[in-house]
């Protein structure tokens, strides 16, 4: 008999949460409050943000100009050099007097940027975050291990709210200290974990090495995001350990986590584009793409008061479902985010994504091992060297098994990327270990 | 007889033989045989001990990436040709060695002993029999 993949929530997962009553509103209605917060967004922008009323008057647009939400594509875009520009406060649409909270994103580059809230843009952040866990699966009773870093990173005090909000117990542990965290998973009755997708394989290697067997703790699920992963770590989170494992997003500029997430069907992630309006653009043309198309997603808040962010280009690349999913939300979908164009890097004029290299890895070993992509120039000429740690099931008492293991690696890798790289295999741990989000990329080129 | 070998993978730098054999060191263990293989890019360290369970145990308490197999050890007469008749018999079966090295010297009887890799050591161990040779002699170690 032929099994159709329906999407069959279990009997906790199902608990409907009211707060979570926006995922299902019917569509006429969701465009027209959209229209109608759109409207009053770019008024505040303009009325109250140099940078946005300078733009907008260059082009000899007013506020009243957008009526219908396709005039959205008329709005200039925003971009991350703009939150840099304007450093630290210049984005502010409100005094600093209402503003009760500030976070900053780490910058690779020199000053980070900095993101504000007003006290209602935390209530609508607690409610966003509140929706994400509930699509997760969570709810009162669970326990909910927090291992984002708490501090200037909205991940930690993001998830915090929102699970708090949700009804559930909140354990703060924020980042780092693995054994501890493990100590806690273990004693605490911990059901759920929200932590960067890396950071948790991280955890799950330690938990095997330490003698802790995750399949047998009460958790369940995993909140990941922070950064790119592929579905080749969620097989193998969800192998070595009873959790689903659900992709979630956000950015600092748009609120921090609480953007996106996906649902009981892992199929996609639903965008709260009640607060959080979602374009698709050719990313070199600026062009707005049709829906189902790949490009690079654009942002606009909708309702945030202290620093709202017209057009803002998120560099994530995905595309939107307008397909109605299986779980009953109406809210849209993006497919989940393998790649940013800012993570992309150029060799020898190909562009090249780490997700690619994890990919070939994958390919040939079955599992998602550590590795470096390390970037480096000699004579004018750009090397790719790919660093594996080698594992116990990778390793072999033969040279020439060896061998062919790193060749097979750099014909999948020549296969998917076009390069030839160097394929170094490396002892474990030799790759140093992130607590946030994993540096895949060394960049050694001196330009 | 059949022995449990234990390799551990190495990076091209210089002290990292040091890290296992001082593992070994520490906890006590003394190696009857090693060999180190060496690519441009990478060593494996291979050696045989009396107790490879515990040294499994300290070597992965240290960080290394450690394998066990089996591999063939063999004694022969020591003096000029005392392995060749061993390499005959292995080529009349037309068997493949995957690499060997030889035990510590001055071993009891005038005997030097061997330690081969094969991939199926059984089939090794069949061929040495039917030439007459007692391939599941214990070796003292």
């Amino acid at each position: 008999m032929e099994q159709t993949q329906t999407c069959q929530p279990s009997g906790s997962a199902t608990r409907f949460n009211p707060e979570s009553a926006p995922d299902y509103v019917p569509l006429k209605q969701l465009r027209a409050l959209q229209l109608h917060r759109l409207q009053a967004i770019v008024g505040r922008a303009y009325e109250r943000v140099e940078l946005y009323r300078k733009r907008l008057d260059a082009l000899g647009l007013k506020p009243q100009d957008l009526r219908k939400l396709a005039d959205i594509a008329k709005l200039p875009f925003t971009v991350k050099t703009d939150l840099r520009d304007t450093y630290p406060y210049g984005m502010f649409a409100s005094p600093l007097e209402e503003i009760v909270r500030l976070h900053a994103s780490s910058g690779t580059t020199g000053k980070p940027i900095v993101v504000a809230y007003t006290k209602v843009d935390l209530d609508v952040w607690s409610s966003v975050m509140m929706r994400t866990l509930s699509a997760c699966g969570l709810h009162r009773g669970d326990i909910i291990q927090n291992a984002y870093g708490y501090g200037l990173f909205t991940g930690g005090l993001g998830a915090h709210y929102g699970a708090e909000a949700l009804g559930a117990t909140v354990i703060p542990i924020s980042g780092g200290n693995t054994d501890r965290q493990i100590m806690v998973l273990k004693d605490f009755g911990v059901t759920a974990i929200c932590c960067t997708p890396s950071y948790f394989v991280h955890l799950v290697e330690k938990a095997l090495e330490m003698g802790v067997n995750m399949k047998t703790l009460p958790l369940r699920a995993g909140i990941f995001g922070a950064e790119p992963w592929t579905e080749a770590m969620r097989r193998y989170v969800q192998e070595h350990t009873n959790i689903k494992a659900y992709d979630i997003y956000g950015l600092s500029e748009i609120i921090g986590p609480g953007v996106a997430s996906e649902c009981e069907c892992q199929a996609g992630l639903h965008i709260f584009e009640d607060h959080f309006y979602p374009e698709i653009i050719d990313p070199q043309s600026g062009a707005v793409l049709p829906d189902g198309q790949e490009g690079e997603l654009v942002l606009t808040t909708l309702s945030k008061q202290a620093m709202p962010m017209l057009r803002y280009r998120t560099r994530d690349i995905t595309s939107l479902d307008t397909e109605a999913c299986a779980c009953g939300r109406t809210i849209r979908r993006i497919k989940r985010i393998a790649r940013r164009s800012d993570d992309m890097f150029i060799i020898r004029g190909v562009n090249v994504f780490p997700s690619q290299v994890e990919t070939a890895l994958m390919n040939v070993e079955g599992t998602v091992p550590h590795y470096q992509i390390v970037l480096t120039r000699e004579q004018g000429l750009d090397k790719m060297e790919v660093r594996v740690e080698v594992t116990p099931e990778l390793f072999s008492d033969k040279v020439g098994a060896m061998e062919t293991l790193a060749k097979k690696i750099g014909h999948s890798i020549f296969n998917i990327t076009g390069i030839h790289v160097q394929v170094t295999l490396v002892e474990p741990r030799s790759i140093p270990r992130s607590e946030g989000k994993a540096k895949r990329v060394l960049d050694q080129r001196k330009m | 007889m059949k022995l449990k070998q234990l390799s551990v993978f190495l990076e091209n730098r210089p002290g990292q033989v040091k890290v296992p054999c001082k593992a070994l060191a520490d906890a006590g263990v003394n190696i009857l045989a090693m060999s180190l293989a060496d690519t441009e890019q990478f060593g494996i360290l291979r050696f045989i001990v009396k107790d490879p369970a515990k040294a499994r145990d300290v070597l992965a308490k240290a960080g290394c990436v450690v394998k066990e197999t089996e591999v063939l050890a063999v004694e022969v007469d020591d003096r000029p040709g005392g392995l060749l008749r061993l390499l005959e018999v292995f080529e009349k079966a037309n068997m493949t060695i995957e690499y060997m090295y030889a035990f510590n010297a001055n071993r009891p009887g005038g005997k030097a002993a061997l330690a081969f890799r094969f991939d199926d050591p059984e089939i090794a161990v069949k061929a040495l029999q039917g030439a007459g040779i007692n391939a599941i002699a214990p070796i003292e170690l």
